[in-house]
Formats: C-alpha cells, structure tokens, sequence
C-alpha cells in the first residue's frame, strides 16, 4: 500500500486484526443427553471473517464433536441455514463485524424439524412439502427432452425471483405457523411452485394449485413476513405467496 | 459397555456414555409430514378459500358498519347521554337499522369466529385441545348469532 501517509498505516498494520469472540452454541447429542445445552466457545478471529470460519475453528481447533452442515460454504448449496442471534441466516453469508462480536454470539438450529445432533436437524418434512408441489416442468403433450421450449423475455420475467431458491430451510424454519404443528406446506414449497406456476412453458399450473388450495396450503400463511425477512437470497416470499393466492381465487372467476 | 470387537484402525472409543444399545434403541420420532394410514387422503377444498376470502370482504363491510355504528351511538346529536330504551326503540322501529344492526351481528360475530378459528389452529398443538376448544368457540358464536337475531326481529317497543 503505496500512501503517502505510510507512518499511520504502518501503525495500523501492526494492530492485531483479530478480536476474541465468544461463540454460544446449541448443543444436542442424543446420545449423550436428552437434554440440548447452551456451550460458550471463545475464539480469536478477524471480524471480518464468517461465522461459518468460526464454527470451523472450533471443530477444527477446539472440539471435533461440534456437528454442522455446509457443502460449498459460499452462499449457493444451501446447507448451513441456522439461528444467528436469533435470526435464521445462512453461517456462510453472515460476517461476524456485522452481528455484534462485543456480544456472545449465539449459534441454533433452525426451529420447526427435528434436531439430530447440534446444529443438523431432519430435513425430511421440509423436502417432503418440496416434492409435494412437483417441482419439476409437466408439460401435456410430451415431457420428452425433444427440442427447446422457448419463451420471451417477459414471460421469463415473470418467475425470476422465485428461481432463486437454494431450499436452505431458512424461511420455512421461520414461519410461526410451520412451527405449530409442521403440516403447513411452508413458504419454500410454495415459492417452487410458484417458479412453475408462473412458467409460460408449464402446463401443470392448474394441478399445483389444487395442491396448495390443501387446508394446510396458502390459506395458512398468515402473512408475518418472517419468510421474506429471514430468505437470505432476498426472494419476496410473502409476495410470491400472495400471487399464488390471487392466482387461485382468479383463475376460474 | 464391553468391547468385544476391536475397532478399526484410527477410529477412537465413543466419548460419552450412550444412553441407547442395540435392544433398548433410540425412541424414533415421527417426522411431521410423513403418510401415515391416518393421514387423510385429500383436504382439499375450497372452504379455506372461501374462509380467506370472507374475512376480507366482511372486514371491509365491517369498517363501514362499525364506524357508523359507533358515530350514530356515541358520538353525533348528544353522544353517549342520549342513549336509551328510547333511543334504541326508535331506531329499531325503521327496517334500514334493523338489517344495519342485523348485518353487522352475523358478520361480525362470523368474522371474529373464523379469526379465533385459525388461532386455534395456529396455537393449539393437541387434536383434543383443538376439538374442545372449537367446539366451545362455536357454540358460543350460534348461541350469539340466534339471541341476537331473535331480539332483532321480535323486538318489542311497548314491552313491560
């Protein structure tokens, strides 16, 4: 760093960068304890690293039991959806600068499915509403890949924002209603189906909307914007919600 | 815990006593979305629908019934001092504050029902505690409806 004020930079330079946070983790070992426990790590780390990096030092460093998902750890798989301070945010996409390091931070997991052991829970409920909405193109005549389906640039507009979806959990492991009882398809199966049920190439519109016409389908979302808060590709869930909603009182009226 | 089997190569003991072995297994939970034979083949319908859709035209109704409601008893020519057996007598002697005060009974007394409703949907976690308690909440919204309904239209002015 060529500045003409090198005797200031030098001085910064030689301040350490890192600070010692405490990390405050939810453990669960069913093996050990039918009991989850609250365990404090503390950690010297840049502010400017991840939580992810954290929670990596310390199974890394400190305790190899500490158990967590996370595939690509860049914000794309989807893997490491958990509770930070409260929230639900991907580890991977949360700077610790930006969550109060003076503070413990605190590291859950996501609410709603069951927990296997510390930070991993049972995704199964979750993709088994995914699946439920066939997230697939269903087309009438031939579903054969024979040539392209092509489509204009509006029309593929149209469901932009809902393919944005990495099914991290995080959204739907934040929805109140989804934490009652679980039966409520969720805000992530419904923006798939809406990715599907706004595609000009689809035909399958009319039967994924009978699907979400369920009593625990769209009816259920109570519009709290938990979903559109906690979605960490910004996706308008609560949005998305409401067009299949308007969708389904106006398609035969 | 006896070791008999030696394991393999790098592997460490399991640090911690298991509370579970191989006879006395893990309690398995069922995952909240899993097909049971209990689970019921469709619930699909549009009552749902209907149910959305009904609290937001009755609550548009019931701004304009309530507000005017509220002008016409407390508020306009003497506020709340003025009324009275009188006051309500007169008002029930036109058929217009009849179907008023009629329409503002039926929607409001369904729309608070069906909002109570999806609260104890949302809140209560038990199938029982949910029977009860909307068992409990619509008998109280007919029991409402019909007095209400029956006082309405058998008013009588010159009673004793």
């Amino acid at each position: 760093m060529a500045t003409p004020v090198l005797d200031k930079v030098e001085a910064e330079a030689a301040e350490s960068p890192y600070i010692t946070v405490t990390f405050r983790i939810r453990r669960f070992n069913p093996e050990v304890s039918a009991d989850a426990v609250w365990e404090d790590f503390h950690l010297e780390i840049d502010p400017k690293e991840r939580v992810l990096d954290g929670l990596h030092k310390i199974k890394w460093d400190l305790d190899g039991t500490l158990t967590f998902r996370r595939s690509c750890a860049h914000g794309i798989c989807g893997s490491d959806a958990m509770r930070i301070n409260g929230k639900n945010r991907l580890a991977c996409k949360t700077l610790i600068k930006d969550i109060n390091p003076e503070k413990p931070i605190t590291v859950e997991p996501i609410k709603g499915l069951t927990v296997l052991k510390d930070l991993v829970v049972d995704m199964e409920p979750f993709f088994q509403a995914y699946r439920d909405v066939m997230p697939f193109l269903i087309t009438k005549d031939t579903n054969e890949p024979t040539r392209e389906r092509l489509q204009s640039s509006e029309d593929r507009e149209r469901f932009d924002d809902t393919t944005k979806c990495i099914l991290c959990a995080a959204c739907t492991s934040s929805c109140p209603v989804f934490w009652n009882d679980g039966q409520y398809f969720g805000p992530a199966a419904i923006v798939n189906a809406h990715r599907f049920i706004f595609d000009s190439r689809d035909e399958a519109a009319e039967q994924r909307l009978e699907i979400l016409n369920d009593r625990d389908g769209v009816w259920r979302c109570r519009t709290t914007f938990n979903c559109t808060d906690a979605c960490p590709r910004g996706i308008e869930v609560t949005k998305a919600i409401a067009e299949v909603k308007k969708a389904l009182i106006t398609r035969r009226y | 815990m006896s070791t008999t089997e030696t394991p393999a190569p790098g592997i460490g003991p399991v640090e911690g006593e298991s509370l579970y072995t191989v006879d006395n297994p893990a309690p398995l939970i069922e995952a909240p979305r899993q097909r049971t034979k209990k689970t019921p083949k469709s619930t699909r319908g549009n009552f749902e629908m209907a149910a959305w859709l009904f609290m937001r035209l009755s609550g548009i109704v019931l701004v304009v019934l309530v507000i005017g409601h509220l002008l016409i008893q407390l508020v306009l020519d003497g506020g709340v001092s003025k009324i009275g057996f009188a006051f309500v007598a007169g008002r029930w002697a036109s058929p217009f504050w009849q179907v008023w005060d009629l329409l503002m009974l039926w929607l409001a007394m369904l729309h608070g029902a069906n909002g109570l409703r999806t609260v104890i949907n949302d809140y209560a976690e038990r199938a029982d505690t949910r029977l009860w308690l909307k068992g409990l909440l619509y008998t109280a919204t007919v029991f409402t409806i019909l007095l209400g309904t029956l006082v309405i239209f058998t008013f009588d002015p010159n009673i004793r």
